[in-house]
């Protein structure tokens, strides 16, 4: 299969007053990612393999395949993120401030494959949605 | 944003009609009468549900003799694969409860 979709990136920023190092426990150890984030069997080492794991719906196994790709304690974290056939990476940076924390995430290279994300899959992401209702009252 | 994917957010904001959808997209065709009768709600606002779902291009209608079938298009919620949004909501959420997470590790 051809796959020439454009690779795009989402980023995310936000200040918290809180240091860089205790942003980064809560980014790396299991039961506080899991706290925020999804169940997962983390590991803060470079190149081990892991899952992020989400209830399952209809259509989707609720699975994320990810490995870690950089660890600079108490400053960057990336990690592969694989899930319905679609792989990107999820880059974490943090910058101390003054009063705290800058916290990036930026997703990037995300690649949707067309059979993938268009199949019975499809209708799993509907499990998403309910994050999307706010978004959708504020178009009133 | 564009007004194909409004529709597509508006129509998949209300849970009964969400409850609609994934139905039709897991069972399959479906009659009103049969999509009455599970959901314990009147005719008339099933009716009105699907209208909206119709729309949004997320249902697709058939009639035969005096009942009207109707079956999900799932391809219809491709806007909302959109990475930037889906992933979007679904991050920021996530950042909100990491800075929750963050103060209750003061205690």
């Amino acid at each position: 299969m051809t796959n020439t979709a454009p690779t795009r990136s989402l980023v995310i920023e936000r200040e918290v007053p809180h240091r860089p190092e205790k942003v980064w426990r809560a980014l790396t150890q299991g039961a506080l990612i899991e706290e925020w984030l999804m169940k997962n069997d983390f590991q803060p080492v470079v190149g081990h393999r892991f899952n992020f794991r989400s209830t399952p719906v209809p259509g989707w196994d609720g699975v994320i395949n990810c490995e870690v790709l950089v660890l600079e304690p108490n400053s960057r974290l990336s990690y592969s993120w694989g899930t319905m056939g679609t792989e990107s990476v999820v880059a974490w940076t943090l910058t101390p401030t003054k009063d705290g924390t800058h916290v990036r995430m930026e997703q990037t290279g995300f690649r949707s494959e067309q059979d993938a994300a268009y199949k019975g899959a499809t209708y799993g992401w509907t499990k998403f949605i309910g994050n999307l209702e706010r978004v959708a009252g504020g178009l009133d | 944003m564009q007004a194909a994917t409004e529709n597509v957010f508006k129509a998949l904001s209300d849970p009964t009609r969400r409850a609609i959808f994934e139905r039709l997209a897991r069972d399959g065709e479906q009659t009103v009468h049969a999509l009455t009768d599970h959901s314990g709600v009147s005719q008339p606002a099933i009716s009105k549900h699907l209208s909206v779902l119709k729309h949004a291009k997320l249902v697709r209608d058939r009639r035969e003799g005096r009942e009207t079938h109707y079956r999900a298009q799932p391809q219809a919620l491709a806007p909302l694969i959109d990475w930037m949004s889906v992933y979007g909501a679904f991050w920021r959420d996530r950042f909100d409860r990491l800075e929750n997470l963050l103060k209750r590790m003061d205690k």
